[in-house]
């Protein structure tokens, strides 16, 4: 199951050696910028970007692959919905009606609307390899250390870094309940009835959660016997001081992100107009 | 009402989120609708939010929905991520009238529980969702309100009965040996 998720790597490049507080601002400020910008012009040169860090982080392909195939299916699954719940969105926002061919009913294919949904997947394949970059190449301890030296209270920072470090153990228990349950004889295959279904995946959660409520109490009298909270700061075992490189990242970013925002907006409008 | 914040809030964050993304993959196939699942997670989130409260549920719902899109879909499905925030936080202001932790989650409260579940349920899908998915990602109104109200009944059913049934089983073993209340 665990092989699935997209996780972190130990690898030896400058992307690595980054801050997590840099790479999250930057992917912030990144993903901000395409969910805003429909300007085709400004997603082309953003796709490149991602592409060329994506290469000089070293991921591989074995790391984002399943993945990858996942976002491609979803994507293509929405690309089709939208055409047939709004077959002349493109027209409606460009403002114009180009036919290429007549399919059946209501439905043409025009230029604007295929022109739209280039966007639309134009956005999604922005974003995707500035994820898998931030994911495979931050250390999460690391990450969490990081949140707190930018000011986000450590409380909040812990909580996170808890996350990340109980994912994989509930991820375990998980699969030791489902393999105890089926060894009893409890179908978690489609073939059951509605009903049944519901049952069987409560047999899981049910166990899954209330030894997590159980876990829930162990830690906090942990932490609470080692005087969490106590004081107003903290210090962290995987800290990292934001270096040169970090504010260069950073500074790029926001410059970056502004000036396409202001290309984007600046003709009132946020989408690019091929068809005047 | 004060909500508090302390060392237990912080790990129940840890440990729900935790278990909400475990539980991103967990899904109930419909069988009558193609390509529709109930999502056990919001049952989850239901259940903890009624637990902790609102700051808890809010941050479970955040945090975990992002973490889980993230981690195995690679992308932040944002005008969805919310939702389950606002969720979460509109179920939790309630944390206080369900009483599940002081064993006395009864029938009087299982309903209120689930008037709140269900009105919480409409205002993160049928309007939060739909109008962030047109605010941010421009897409059709017919399409995006088709599918909050999809999601909605789907986790209206799923935190209706595995959120019930949480509630009731935790708070039956609470109930045990809660006759102590902590003092703030």
């Amino acid at each position: 199951m665990s092989s699935r998720v997209l996780s972190y790597e130990e690898k030896e490049t400058w992307i690595h050696d980054l801050s997590g507080v840099s790479k999250l601002i930057f992917f912030l400020l990144w993903s901000i910028t395409a969910m805003l910008s429909y300007d085709t012009r400004i997603l082309l040169i953003m796709i490149v970007g991602s592409l060329i860090i994506y290469k000089m982080s070293k991921t591989e392909w074995r790391q984002v692959g399943t993945v990858f195939k996942f976002i491609l299916f979803f994507l293509t699954v929405n690309l089709i919905a939208i055409f047939f719940f709004s077959p002349y969105q493109g027209t409606l926002i460009y403002g114009t009606k180009t036919v290429i061919c007549h399919l059946f009913g209501n439905y043409d294919v025009t230029k604007e609307q295929l022109f739209y949904e280039l966007n639309v997947m134009m956005k999604y394949l922005t974003v995707v390899p500035s994820v898998f970059m931030f994911i495979t190449t931050t250390n999460p301890s690391e990450f969490a250390a990081s949140l707190n030296k930018i000011g986000v209270s450590y409380k909040a920072g812990y909580a996170l870094a808890l996350t990340l470090r109980y994912i994989p153990d509930v991820q375990d228990d998980f699969k030791k309940i489902k393999n105890a349950q089926e060894a009893r004889g409890i179908d978690m295959s489609g073939k059951a009835t509605f009903r049944k279904r519901i049952k069987n995946v409560t047999a899981i959660i049910f166990p899954l959660v209330f030894s997590s409520m159980d876990r829930i109490d162990v830690i906090a009298n942990a932490m609470e016997l080692r005087g969490f909270g106590k004081n107003k700061k903290r210090t962290w075992y995987s800290a990292r001081p934001l270096k040169a490189g970090d504010y260069g990242v950073i500074i790029f970013a926001v410059v970056f992100c502004t000036i396409a925002l202001f290309i984007t907006f600046k003709d009132g409008s946020r989408f690019y107009n091929p068809f005047n | 009402m004060k909500f508090k914040f302390g060392i237990k809030e912080v790990v129940a964050i840890g440990i729900g989120t935790a278990l909400f993304v475990a539980l991103t993959e967990v899904q109930i196939p419909l069988g009558f609708i193609p390509n529709t699942a109930l999502q056990p997670r919001a049952a989850l989130l239901a259940f903890m939010s009624a637990l902790f409260g609102p700051i808890v549920g809010g941050a479970i719902g955040l945090i975990g929905h992002a973490l889980g899109d993230f981690m195995f879909y690679g992308s932040i499905w944002w005008s969805w991520v919310i939702p389950d925030a606002v969720f979460g936080i509109a179920v939790g202001l309630f944390a206080s009238k369900f009483a599940i932790n002081e064993g006395g989650f009864d029938t009087k409260k299982i309903v209120l529980f689930n008037v709140v579940q269900v009105l919480a349920n409409i205002v993160a899908w049928v309007v939060c969702a739909p109008v962030l998915d047109i605010l941010i990602y421009a897409e059709p109104a017919n399409k995006v309100f088709a599918q909050g109200i999809w999601a909605c009944i789907g986790n209206v059913i799923i935190s209706g009965i595995l959120g019930s049934l949480l509630g009731v089983g935790y708070s039956a073993i609470r109930g045990k040996s809660s006759g102590l209340k902590k003092e703030d």
